[in-house]
Protein backbone atom coordinates (compact mmCIF):
# COMPACT_ATOMS: atom_id res chain seq x y z
CA UNK A 1 0.00 0.00 0.00
CA UNK A 2 2.73 2.20 1.07
CA UNK A 3 4.07 3.84 -2.43
CA UNK A 4 7.58 3.87 -0.42
CA UNK A 5 7.45 0.66 0.93
CA UNK A 6 10.70 -0.09 -1.16
CA UNK A 7 13.29 2.78 -0.61
CA UNK A 8 14.49 4.88 -3.53
CA UNK A 9 16.53 3.47 -5.75
CA UNK A 10 19.90 5.60 -5.16
CA UNK A 11 19.12 5.47 -1.06
CA UNK A 12 19.19 2.37 -1.12
CA UNK A 13 22.41 1.53 -2.60
CA UNK A 14 24.22 4.41 -0.34
CA UNK A 15 23.91 1.26 2.51
CA UNK A 16 26.73 2.80 5.34
CA UNK A 17 24.69 6.18 5.01
CA UNK A 18 21.36 4.73 5.52
CA UNK A 19 22.36 2.60 8.17
CA UNK A 20 24.35 5.68 9.88
CA UNK A 21 20.62 7.66 9.23
CA UNK A 22 18.67 5.64 10.86
CA UNK A 23 21.21 5.11 13.50
CA UNK A 24 20.84 8.93 14.14
CA UNK A 25 16.90 8.71 13.97
CA UNK A 26 17.05 6.06 16.32
CA UNK A 27 19.13 7.50 19.29
CA UNK A 28 17.06 11.04 19.08
CA UNK A 29 13.89 8.71 19.44
CA UNK A 30 15.72 7.65 22.79
CA UNK A 31 16.70 10.86 23.63
CA UNK A 32 13.23 12.44 22.90
CA UNK A 33 11.74 9.84 25.57
CA UNK A 34 14.37 10.38 28.49
CA UNK A 35 12.93 12.68 30.00
CA UNK A 36 9.95 10.29 30.63
CA UNK A 37 12.52 7.78 31.68
CA UNK A 38 14.34 9.35 34.15
CA UNK A 39 10.58 10.66 35.23
CA UNK A 40 9.38 6.92 35.82
CA UNK A 41 12.55 5.88 37.14
CA UNK A 42 13.03 8.25 39.98
CA UNK A 43 9.19 7.90 40.58
CA UNK A 44 10.47 4.50 41.58
CA UNK A 45 13.51 5.16 43.92
CA UNK A 46 13.46 6.40 47.75
CA UNK A 47 14.25 9.82 49.35
CA UNK A 48 17.92 8.61 49.72
CA UNK A 49 18.61 7.31 45.92
CA UNK A 50 17.34 10.46 44.66
CA UNK A 51 20.54 11.37 43.86
CA UNK A 52 21.47 8.43 42.21
CA UNK A 53 21.07 8.63 38.35
CA UNK A 54 21.25 5.93 37.27
CA UNK A 55 17.91 4.52 35.22
CA UNK A 56 17.31 1.54 36.54
CA UNK A 57 16.46 1.99 40.24
CA UNK A 58 18.79 0.05 42.48
CA UNK A 59 15.86 -1.14 44.96
CA UNK A 60 12.76 -0.19 43.14
CA UNK A 61 9.76 0.86 45.36
CA UNK A 62 6.27 2.16 45.01
CA UNK A 63 6.60 4.29 48.17
CA UNK A 64 6.26 7.49 46.47
CA UNK A 65 3.25 5.82 44.88
CA UNK A 66 1.60 4.99 48.01
CA UNK A 67 2.56 8.33 49.80
CA UNK A 68 1.34 10.66 46.82
CA UNK A 69 -1.81 8.95 46.09
CA UNK A 70 -2.04 7.79 50.05
CA UNK A 71 -2.36 12.06 50.56
CA UNK A 72 -6.10 11.58 48.89
CA UNK A 73 -5.76 14.98 47.38
CA UNK A 74 -4.43 13.24 44.38
CA UNK A 75 -7.04 10.89 43.85
CA UNK A 76 -9.18 13.25 44.06
CA UNK A 77 -7.29 15.70 41.49
CA UNK A 78 -6.79 12.63 39.22
CA UNK A 79 -11.15 11.72 39.50
CA UNK A 80 -11.33 16.17 38.72
CA UNK A 81 -9.51 15.63 35.06
CA UNK A 82 -10.92 12.52 34.29
CA UNK A 83 -14.37 13.68 34.81
CA UNK A 84 -14.15 17.30 33.26
CA UNK A 85 -12.27 15.85 30.04
CA UNK A 86 -14.76 13.18 29.50
CA UNK A 87 -18.03 15.38 29.92
CA UNK A 88 -16.23 18.04 27.91
CA UNK A 89 -15.30 15.45 25.16
CA UNK A 90 -18.91 13.82 25.31
CA UNK A 91 -19.96 17.33 24.47
CA UNK A 92 -17.56 18.21 21.95
CA UNK A 93 -18.53 14.89 19.88
CA UNK A 94 -22.00 15.49 20.69
CA UNK A 95 -22.35 19.31 19.61
CA UNK A 96 -19.55 19.73 17.10
CA UNK A 97 -20.98 16.66 14.93
CA UNK A 98 -24.37 18.31 15.54
CA UNK A 99 -23.21 21.86 14.07
CA UNK A 100 -20.78 20.79 11.56
CA UNK A 101 -23.46 18.15 9.56
CA UNK A 102 -25.92 20.77 9.75
CA UNK A 103 -24.01 23.54 8.03
CA UNK A 104 -22.81 20.69 5.74
CA UNK A 105 -26.51 18.78 4.96
CA UNK A 106 -28.84 21.39 5.27
CA UNK A 107 -29.89 24.02 2.97
CA UNK A 108 -31.27 27.31 4.51
CA UNK A 109 -30.73 31.05 4.60
CA UNK A 110 -28.30 31.86 7.10
CA UNK A 111 -26.17 28.82 7.20
CA UNK A 112 -22.82 30.54 5.80
CA UNK A 113 -23.02 33.04 8.21
CA UNK A 114 -23.50 30.88 11.13
CA UNK A 115 -20.53 28.88 9.43
CA UNK A 116 -18.44 31.61 9.14
CA UNK A 117 -19.69 33.26 12.73
CA UNK A 118 -18.24 29.84 14.62
CA UNK A 119 -15.14 29.68 12.36
CA UNK A 120 -14.16 33.38 13.49
CA UNK A 121 -13.77 32.61 16.82
CA UNK A 122 -11.05 30.29 15.57
CA UNK A 123 -9.23 33.89 15.59
CA UNK A 124 -9.81 34.20 19.29
CA UNK A 125 -7.42 33.27 21.59
CA UNK A 126 -8.45 31.55 25.33
CA UNK A 127 -6.38 34.51 26.38
CA UNK A 128 -8.45 37.13 25.56
CA UNK A 129 -11.72 35.38 26.64
CA UNK A 130 -10.44 34.07 30.15
CA UNK A 131 -10.92 37.44 31.91
CA UNK A 132 -14.88 37.61 30.55
CA UNK A 133 -15.55 33.85 31.36
CA UNK A 134 -13.52 34.51 34.53
CA UNK A 135 -16.48 37.52 35.25
CA UNK A 136 -18.76 35.94 34.33
CA UNK A 137 -18.00 32.67 36.10
CA UNK A 138 -17.86 35.02 39.55
CA UNK A 139 -21.35 36.60 38.39
CA UNK A 140 -22.84 33.52 38.42
CA UNK A 141 -21.25 31.37 41.28
CA UNK A 142 -19.48 29.42 38.97
CA UNK A 143 -15.94 29.65 40.38
CA UNK A 144 -14.72 26.73 42.03
CA UNK A 145 -17.08 24.25 40.58
CA UNK A 146 -16.85 21.76 37.61
CA UNK A 147 -18.92 23.44 35.09
CA UNK A 148 -16.59 26.52 35.42
CA UNK A 149 -14.08 24.43 34.80
CA UNK A 150 -16.00 22.79 31.79
CA UNK A 151 -18.30 25.52 30.34
CA UNK A 152 -15.69 27.42 27.84
CA UNK A 153 -14.56 24.46 26.12
CA UNK A 154 -18.09 22.84 25.68
CA UNK A 155 -18.30 23.56 21.89
CA UNK A 156 -15.42 24.19 19.85
CA UNK A 157 -15.18 25.89 16.37
CA UNK A 158 -12.17 23.89 15.61
CA UNK A 159 -14.33 20.37 16.14
CA UNK A 160 -17.17 22.20 14.08
CA UNK A 161 -14.58 22.94 10.81
CA UNK A 162 -12.91 19.28 11.20
CA UNK A 163 -16.16 17.27 11.48
CA UNK A 164 -17.67 19.41 8.71
CA UNK A 165 -15.48 18.80 6.26
CA UNK A 166 -15.83 14.83 6.26
CA UNK A 167 -20.13 15.72 6.75
CA UNK A 168 -19.65 16.70 3.13
CA UNK A 169 -17.98 13.74 1.59
CA UNK A 170 -21.03 11.57 2.91
CA UNK A 171 -23.87 11.07 -0.30
CA UNK A 172 -26.39 12.68 -0.04
CA UNK A 173 -28.31 9.54 -1.23
CA UNK A 174 -27.90 7.82 2.03
CA UNK A 175 -30.14 10.36 4.05
CA UNK A 176 -32.24 11.05 1.34
CA UNK A 177 -33.09 6.85 1.39
CA UNK A 178 -33.23 7.14 4.98
CA UNK A 179 -35.26 9.98 4.73
CA UNK A 180 -37.84 7.90 2.96
CA UNK A 181 -37.93 5.17 5.45
CA UNK A 182 -39.47 7.25 7.48
CA UNK A 183 -36.31 8.53 10.27
CA UNK A 184 -36.59 12.05 10.96
CA UNK A 185 -33.25 14.37 10.90
CA UNK A 186 -32.37 13.79 14.33
CA UNK A 187 -32.56 9.90 13.37
CA UNK A 188 -30.31 10.69 10.29
CA UNK A 189 -27.44 12.03 11.89
CA UNK A 190 -27.44 9.57 14.74
CA UNK A 191 -27.66 6.75 12.80
CA UNK A 192 -26.68 7.00 8.81
CA UNK A 193 -24.70 10.18 9.12
CA UNK A 194 -21.98 9.43 12.44
CA UNK A 195 -21.08 5.99 11.87
CA UNK A 196 -19.89 7.15 8.65
CA UNK A 197 -17.34 9.42 9.95
CA UNK A 198 -16.38 7.77 12.73
CA UNK A 199 -12.39 7.88 12.06
CA UNK A 200 -13.08 11.91 12.17
CA UNK A 201 -15.25 11.66 15.16
CA UNK A 202 -12.52 9.62 17.16
CA UNK A 203 -9.88 12.03 16.47
CA UNK A 204 -11.95 15.16 17.40
CA UNK A 205 -12.43 13.04 20.95
CA UNK A 206 -8.75 12.21 20.92
CA UNK A 207 -7.67 15.75 20.80
CA UNK A 208 -10.16 16.98 22.79
CA UNK A 209 -9.38 14.90 25.29
CA UNK A 210 -5.82 14.94 25.13
CA UNK A 211 -6.05 18.97 25.41
CA UNK A 212 -8.89 19.28 28.30
CA UNK A 213 -6.81 16.43 30.21
CA UNK A 214 -3.55 18.88 29.96
CA UNK A 215 -5.56 21.91 30.25
CA UNK A 216 -3.65 24.38 32.73
CA UNK A 217 -4.70 28.22 32.08
CA UNK A 218 -8.10 27.97 32.47
CA UNK A 219 -8.38 25.62 35.29
CA UNK A 220 -5.60 27.43 37.43
CA UNK A 221 -7.57 30.87 37.12
CA UNK A 222 -11.47 29.30 37.79
CA UNK A 223 -10.27 27.28 40.97
CA UNK A 224 -8.73 28.42 44.22
CA UNK A 225 -10.22 24.92 46.23
CA UNK A 226 -7.54 22.80 46.42
CA UNK A 227 -10.74 19.65 45.70
CA UNK A 228 -11.82 20.81 42.58
CA UNK A 229 -8.47 21.89 40.70
CA UNK A 230 -7.38 19.67 38.07
CA UNK A 231 -4.24 17.25 37.97
CA UNK A 232 -2.34 19.76 35.87
CA UNK A 233 -3.46 22.35 38.22
CA UNK A 234 -2.99 20.08 41.94
CA UNK A 235 0.22 18.98 40.29
CA UNK A 236 1.40 22.52 40.10
CA UNK A 237 0.58 23.77 43.75
CA UNK A 238 1.65 19.84 45.44
CA UNK A 239 5.19 20.14 43.52
CA UNK A 240 5.08 24.06 45.04
CA UNK A 241 4.80 22.54 48.40
CA UNK A 242 7.33 19.59 48.02
CA UNK A 243 9.87 21.86 46.93
CA UNK A 244 13.30 19.50 46.49
CA UNK A 245 10.87 16.18 47.18
CA UNK A 246 11.97 15.17 43.21
CA UNK A 247 10.91 11.45 44.06
CA UNK A 248 7.49 12.54 45.31
CA UNK A 249 7.24 15.19 42.57
CA UNK A 250 8.74 12.73 39.71
CA UNK A 251 5.20 10.83 40.94
CA UNK A 252 2.81 12.85 40.53
CA UNK A 253 4.04 13.91 36.82
CA UNK A 254 4.14 10.34 36.21
CA UNK A 255 0.21 9.72 37.45
CA UNK A 256 -0.24 13.02 35.37
CA UNK A 257 1.30 11.10 32.25
CA UNK A 258 0.62 7.58 32.64
CA UNK A 259 -3.34 7.63 31.27
CA UNK A 260 -2.64 9.20 28.05
CA UNK A 261 0.40 7.58 27.70
CA UNK A 262 -1.94 4.33 28.05
CA UNK A 263 -4.18 5.33 25.69
CA UNK A 264 -1.73 6.09 22.87
CA UNK A 265 -0.53 2.64 23.41
CA UNK A 266 -4.14 1.15 22.91
CA UNK A 267 -4.84 3.86 20.00
CA UNK A 268 -2.22 4.55 18.31
CA UNK A 269 -2.57 3.83 14.86
CA UNK A 270 -5.91 5.90 15.70
CA UNK A 271 -3.95 9.00 16.97
CA UNK A 272 -1.37 9.14 14.48
CA UNK A 273 -4.02 9.03 11.74
CA UNK A 274 -6.47 11.76 13.90
CA UNK A 275 -3.36 13.63 14.04
CA UNK A 276 -2.90 13.70 10.50
CA UNK A 277 -6.43 13.59 9.61
CA UNK A 278 -6.60 16.90 11.71
CA UNK A 279 -3.77 18.66 10.56
CA UNK A 280 -4.28 18.00 7.17
CA UNK A 281 -7.80 19.25 6.94
CA UNK A 282 -7.62 21.32 9.86
CA UNK B 1 -37.52 0.91 15.21
CA UNK B 2 -38.53 3.08 11.35
CA UNK B 3 -42.08 2.03 11.67
CA UNK B 4 -42.65 3.94 15.06
CA UNK B 5 -41.38 7.07 13.77
CA UNK B 6 -43.18 7.44 10.55
CA UNK B 7 -46.24 6.75 12.53
CA UNK B 8 -45.52 9.28 14.50
CA UNK B 9 -44.74 11.87 12.03
CA UNK B 10 -47.94 11.07 9.73
CA UNK B 11 -50.13 11.16 13.21
CA UNK B 12 -48.88 15.01 13.56
CA UNK B 13 -51.51 17.21 12.16
CA UNK B 14 -51.21 21.14 12.65
CA UNK B 15 -48.85 23.70 11.47
CA UNK B 16 -45.90 21.14 11.58
CA UNK B 17 -47.99 18.84 9.29
CA UNK B 18 -48.95 21.51 6.58
CA UNK B 19 -45.13 22.47 6.47
CA UNK B 20 -43.41 21.37 3.54
CA UNK B 21 -40.50 18.94 3.41
CA UNK B 22 -37.92 21.26 2.62
CA UNK B 23 -39.33 23.71 5.11
CA UNK B 24 -39.36 21.44 7.80
CA UNK B 25 -35.67 20.74 7.29
CA UNK B 26 -35.43 24.28 8.01
CA UNK B 27 -36.88 24.09 10.95
CA UNK B 28 -34.90 21.16 11.85
CA UNK B 29 -31.76 22.93 11.42
CA UNK B 30 -32.49 26.23 13.25
CA UNK B 31 -33.53 23.29 16.25
CA UNK B 32 -30.16 21.65 15.98
CA UNK B 33 -28.29 25.28 15.70
CA UNK B 34 -30.49 26.47 18.80
CA UNK B 35 -28.45 25.28 21.50
CA UNK B 36 -24.41 26.23 19.81
CA UNK B 37 -26.06 29.82 18.73
CA UNK B 38 -26.72 30.70 22.36
CA UNK B 39 -23.42 29.42 23.33
CA UNK B 40 -21.06 30.16 20.89
CA UNK B 41 -23.14 33.97 21.57
CA UNK B 42 -22.72 33.54 25.10
CA UNK B 43 -19.11 32.01 25.66
CA UNK B 44 -17.79 33.56 22.54
CA UNK B 45 -18.91 36.59 21.00
CA UNK B 46 -19.87 38.74 23.83
CA UNK B 47 -16.91 37.90 25.80
CA UNK B 48 -15.02 39.26 22.99
CA UNK B 49 -16.56 41.79 23.03
CA UNK B 50 -16.34 42.64 26.25
CA UNK B 51 -12.67 42.22 26.23
CA UNK B 52 -12.41 44.93 24.01
CA UNK B 53 -14.60 47.00 26.04
CA UNK B 54 -12.85 46.43 29.72
CA UNK B 55 -9.67 47.17 27.79
CA UNK B 56 -10.66 50.68 27.55
CA UNK B 57 -11.84 50.72 31.08
CA UNK B 58 -9.85 50.64 34.95
CA UNK B 59 -11.67 47.99 37.22
CA UNK B 60 -10.12 46.15 40.19
CA UNK B 61 -13.26 44.32 40.35
CA UNK B 62 -14.23 45.68 43.79
CA UNK B 63 -15.21 49.57 42.38
CA UNK B 64 -17.17 49.94 39.20
CA UNK B 65 -15.63 50.18 36.15
CA UNK B 66 -14.19 53.41 34.97
CA UNK B 67 -14.11 54.46 31.17
CA UNK B 68 -10.87 55.63 30.91
CA UNK B 69 -10.55 55.98 27.29
CA UNK B 70 -7.25 54.51 25.50
CA UNK B 71 -5.19 55.03 28.68
CA UNK B 72 -4.32 51.36 29.51
CA UNK B 73 -2.71 50.95 26.27
CA UNK B 74 -0.72 53.98 26.60
CA UNK B 75 0.41 53.04 30.06
CA UNK B 76 1.13 49.46 28.63
CA UNK B 77 2.88 51.09 25.67
CA UNK B 78 5.23 53.65 28.19
CA UNK B 79 5.76 50.30 30.55
CA UNK B 80 9.56 49.23 30.09
CA UNK B 81 8.31 45.77 32.06
CA UNK B 82 5.86 45.63 28.61
CA UNK B 83 8.77 45.89 26.37
CA UNK B 84 11.21 43.50 28.13
CA UNK B 85 7.79 40.94 28.21
CA UNK B 86 7.45 41.39 24.55
CA UNK B 87 11.02 40.88 23.82
CA UNK B 88 11.06 37.75 26.01
CA UNK B 89 7.62 36.53 23.97
CA UNK B 90 8.97 37.03 20.94
CA UNK B 91 12.31 35.87 21.39
CA UNK B 92 10.48 32.30 22.45
CA UNK B 93 9.76 32.62 18.81
CA UNK B 94 12.39 33.57 16.99
CA UNK B 95 14.72 30.93 18.55
CA UNK B 96 12.11 28.10 18.65
CA UNK B 97 9.83 28.69 15.58
CA UNK B 98 13.12 27.95 13.11
CA UNK B 99 14.63 25.06 15.33
CA UNK B 100 11.37 23.13 15.73
CA UNK B 101 10.90 22.80 12.41
CA UNK B 102 14.26 22.16 10.79
CA UNK B 103 14.89 19.42 13.18
CA UNK B 104 11.18 17.90 12.95
CA UNK B 105 11.83 18.37 9.08
CA UNK B 106 14.85 16.69 8.76
CA UNK B 107 13.39 14.21 11.32
CA UNK B 108 10.26 13.41 9.02
CA UNK B 109 12.49 13.40 5.87
CA UNK B 110 15.23 10.48 6.78
CA UNK B 111 11.85 8.96 8.79
CA UNK B 112 10.00 8.60 5.95
CA UNK B 113 12.46 6.32 4.74
CA UNK B 114 13.05 3.86 7.27
CA UNK B 115 11.47 1.08 7.04
CA UNK B 116 13.11 -1.36 10.20
CA UNK B 117 10.81 0.04 13.17
CA UNK B 118 9.45 2.70 11.59
CA UNK B 119 6.06 2.55 13.75
CA UNK B 120 8.54 2.24 16.98
CA UNK B 121 10.85 4.72 16.18
CA UNK B 122 7.81 7.45 15.29
CA UNK B 123 6.13 6.50 18.75
CA UNK B 124 9.90 7.54 20.40
CA UNK B 125 9.35 11.27 18.72
CA UNK B 126 5.74 11.43 19.09
CA UNK B 127 5.27 10.45 23.07
CA UNK B 128 6.13 13.55 24.41
CA UNK B 129 3.59 15.04 22.29
CA UNK B 130 0.69 13.46 24.97
CA UNK B 131 2.68 14.73 28.07
CA UNK B 132 1.20 17.43 30.14
CA UNK B 133 3.08 20.69 30.37
CA UNK B 134 2.43 21.27 33.30
CA UNK B 135 4.41 17.58 34.76
CA UNK B 136 6.78 17.63 32.11
CA UNK B 137 7.83 21.38 33.19
CA UNK B 138 9.11 19.96 36.42
CA UNK B 139 11.02 16.90 35.03
CA UNK B 140 12.67 19.46 32.84
CA UNK B 141 13.29 21.53 36.13
CA UNK B 142 14.76 18.75 37.80
CA UNK B 143 17.01 18.47 35.01
CA UNK B 144 18.43 21.81 35.12
CA UNK B 145 18.78 21.70 38.54
CA UNK B 146 22.50 22.45 39.82
CA UNK B 147 25.03 18.95 40.63
CA UNK B 148 24.80 16.64 41.79
CA UNK B 149 20.77 17.33 41.78
CA UNK B 150 20.10 17.98 37.96
CA UNK B 151 20.51 15.07 35.43
CA UNK B 152 22.40 17.80 32.44
CA UNK B 153 24.57 18.81 34.84
CA UNK B 154 25.88 15.55 36.11
CA UNK B 155 26.15 14.92 32.39
CA UNK B 156 28.20 17.93 31.56
CA UNK B 157 30.40 17.04 34.78
CA UNK B 158 30.99 13.67 33.36
CA UNK B 159 32.12 15.34 30.46
CA UNK B 160 34.29 17.57 31.87
CA UNK B 161 31.97 20.12 31.39
CA UNK B 162 31.90 23.01 33.55
CA UNK B 163 28.30 23.24 35.91
CA UNK B 164 25.72 25.55 33.96
CA UNK B 165 23.14 27.76 35.59
CA UNK B 166 20.32 27.10 33.25
CA UNK B 167 17.05 28.31 35.32
CA UNK B 168 18.94 30.72 37.56
CA UNK B 169 20.90 32.83 35.06
CA UNK B 170 19.31 35.39 32.78
CA UNK B 171 20.86 34.54 29.54
CA UNK B 172 20.14 30.61 29.98
CA UNK B 173 16.58 30.65 31.26
CA UNK B 174 14.58 31.74 28.72
CA UNK B 175 16.58 29.06 25.68
CA UNK B 176 16.01 26.28 28.56
CA UNK B 177 11.94 26.74 28.95
CA UNK B 178 12.12 26.94 25.05
CA UNK B 179 13.88 23.49 24.84
CA UNK B 180 11.01 21.81 26.30
CA UNK B 181 8.39 23.44 24.56
CA UNK B 182 10.39 22.22 21.17
CA UNK B 183 10.78 18.71 22.78
CA UNK B 184 6.83 18.72 23.55
CA UNK B 185 5.73 19.86 19.98
CA UNK B 186 8.13 17.86 18.32
CA UNK B 187 6.06 14.85 17.37
CA UNK B 188 3.42 16.53 16.35
CA UNK B 189 5.32 18.39 14.01
CA UNK B 190 7.02 15.30 12.66
CA UNK B 191 3.85 13.38 11.79
CA UNK B 192 2.30 16.51 9.94
CA UNK B 193 5.25 16.68 7.95
CA UNK B 194 5.57 13.05 7.25
CA UNK B 195 1.78 13.20 6.00
CA UNK B 196 2.79 16.22 3.86
CA UNK B 197 5.81 13.93 2.61
CA UNK B 198 3.52 10.91 1.74
CA UNK B 199 0.92 13.40 0.04
CA UNK B 200 4.01 14.49 -2.73
CA UNK B 201 2.81 11.64 -5.61
CA UNK B 202 5.49 8.81 -6.18
CA UNK B 203 5.73 9.91 -10.07
CA UNK B 204 7.00 13.21 -9.03
CA UNK B 205 10.52 10.97 -8.10
CA UNK B 206 10.31 8.99 -10.90
CA UNK B 207 10.19 11.57 -13.47
CA UNK B 208 13.00 13.38 -11.56
CA UNK B 209 14.91 10.55 -11.29
CA UNK B 210 14.75 10.07 -14.83
CA UNK B 211 15.78 13.37 -15.32
CA UNK B 212 19.23 12.65 -13.73
CA UNK B 213 18.46 14.60 -10.31
CA UNK B 214 20.36 13.93 -7.66
CA UNK B 215 18.89 13.12 -3.85
CA UNK B 216 20.02 17.05 -3.42
CA UNK B 217 18.14 18.55 -6.05
CA UNK B 218 14.45 16.31 -5.63
CA UNK B 219 15.00 17.41 -2.43
CA UNK B 220 15.59 21.26 -3.06
CA UNK B 221 13.44 21.03 -6.01
CA UNK B 222 10.46 19.05 -5.55
CA UNK B 223 9.91 18.11 -1.90
CA UNK B 224 10.36 21.61 -0.50
CA UNK B 225 8.29 23.18 -2.93
CA UNK B 226 5.41 20.88 -3.02
CA UNK B 227 5.76 20.88 0.97
CA UNK B 228 5.15 24.60 1.38
CA UNK B 229 1.35 24.67 2.61
CA UNK B 230 2.43 22.14 4.97
CA UNK B 231 5.50 24.18 5.96
CA UNK B 232 3.61 27.28 6.55
CA UNK B 233 1.15 25.76 8.25
CA UNK B 234 3.40 24.49 10.76
CA UNK B 235 5.66 27.25 10.87
CA UNK B 236 2.27 29.72 11.91
CA UNK B 237 0.95 26.78 14.38
CA UNK B 238 4.49 26.62 15.74
CA UNK B 239 4.78 30.54 16.36
CA UNK B 240 1.06 30.90 17.73
CA UNK B 241 2.02 28.26 20.35
CA UNK B 242 5.25 30.19 21.24
CA UNK B 243 3.73 33.64 21.85
CA UNK B 244 0.88 32.00 23.99
CA UNK B 245 3.60 29.84 25.76
CA UNK B 246 2.53 30.16 29.63
CA UNK B 247 2.49 26.47 31.15
CA UNK B 248 5.92 25.96 30.80
CA UNK B 249 7.55 28.74 32.54
CA UNK B 250 4.95 29.37 34.66
CA UNK B 251 5.97 25.98 36.42
CA UNK B 252 9.57 26.19 35.68
CA UNK B 253 10.12 29.85 37.45
CA UNK B 254 7.21 29.23 40.35
CA UNK B 255 9.18 30.50 43.20
CA UNK B 256 9.58 33.90 41.08
CA UNK B 257 7.17 33.48 38.00
CA UNK B 258 9.14 34.79 34.94
CA UNK B 259 12.10 35.35 36.42
CA UNK B 260 15.30 35.32 36.84
CA UNK B 261 14.68 39.42 36.53
CA UNK B 262 11.75 39.00 34.70
CA UNK B 263 14.38 37.62 31.81
CA UNK B 264 11.46 34.62 30.74
CA UNK B 265 8.66 36.63 31.60
CA UNK B 266 6.30 35.93 28.18
CA UNK B 267 2.76 38.25 27.49
CA UNK B 268 0.21 34.99 28.40
CA UNK B 269 2.21 35.46 31.89
CA UNK B 270 2.01 38.92 32.42
CA UNK B 271 -1.44 39.00 31.00
CA UNK B 272 -2.51 35.92 34.34
CA UNK B 273 -0.38 38.36 37.13
CA UNK B 274 -1.95 41.76 35.91
CA UNK B 275 -5.57 39.92 36.20
CA UNK B 276 -5.46 37.01 38.82
CA UNK B 277 -2.47 38.87 41.27
CA UNK B 278 -2.90 42.13 41.14
CA UNK B 279 -6.76 42.24 40.02
CA UNK B 280 -6.12 45.30 37.30
CA UNK B 281 -8.90 43.72 34.74
CA UNK B 282 -9.21 46.87 32.81
CA UNK B 283 -5.25 47.01 32.22
CA UNK B 284 -5.03 42.84 31.50
CA UNK B 285 -8.22 43.01 29.10
CA UNK B 286 -5.66 45.95 26.86
CA UNK B 287 -2.60 42.79 26.71
CA UNK B 288 -4.81 40.51 25.79
CA UNK B 289 -6.53 42.57 22.96
CA UNK B 290 -2.45 43.10 22.05
CA UNK B 291 -1.79 39.31 22.21
CA UNK B 292 -5.09 39.13 19.58
CA UNK B 293 -3.60 41.75 17.60
CA UNK B 294 -0.63 40.04 17.20
CA UNK B 295 -1.58 36.50 16.63
CA UNK B 296 -4.44 37.77 14.13
CA UNK B 297 -1.75 39.15 12.08
CA UNK B 298 0.25 36.14 11.95
CA UNK B 299 -3.33 34.24 11.01
CA UNK B 300 -3.87 36.78 8.45
CA UNK B 301 -0.10 36.43 7.02
CA UNK B 302 -0.19 32.78 6.75
CA UNK B 303 -3.79 32.84 4.98
CA UNK B 304 -2.14 35.53 2.71
CA UNK B 305 0.94 33.57 1.67
CA UNK B 306 -1.35 30.53 0.67
CA UNK B 307 -3.24 31.94 -1.42
CA UNK B 308 0.14 33.45 -3.59
CA UNK B 309 1.38 30.36 -4.10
Amino acid sequence: MDPRATPPARFASVRPGRIAAWTVLFLGGVVMVTPLLFMFSTSLKSAGQVYDLRLVPLHPTWENYVKVLGDGRFARWFFNSVLVATVVTLSCVFFDSLIAYTLAKFRFPGRQAVFLAILSTLMIPTEMLVIPWYLMASKFGWLDTYWGIMFPGMMTAFGVFLMKQFFETVPDDFLEAARIDGLNEFAIWWKVALPLVTPALSALAIFTFLGNWTAFFWPLIVTTDQTLYTLPVGLSSFAVEQSIQWELIMTGAALATVPTLLIFLFFQRYIVRGVMLAGVKG
Amino acid sequence: MTDATVNETEGRTGLWGRLSMSAKRVVWAWAFLAVPLLFFTVVRFYPTLEAFYLSTTDWDLLNPAKYVGLDNYRRLFADPAFWQVFRNTFAYLILGTPIAIVLSFAIAYYLDRVTVLHGFIRALYFLPYLTTAAAMAWVWRWFYQPPPIGVINSLLAWAGIPAQPFLRSVDQALPAIMVTSIWAHLGFQIIIFLAGLRAIPVSYYEAARVDGLGEGAILTRITIPLLKPTTVFLVVFSSIGFLRIFDQVYNMTSNDPGGPLNSTKPLVLMIYQTAFSSYQMGYAAAQTVVLFTILFTISMAQLWILRSR
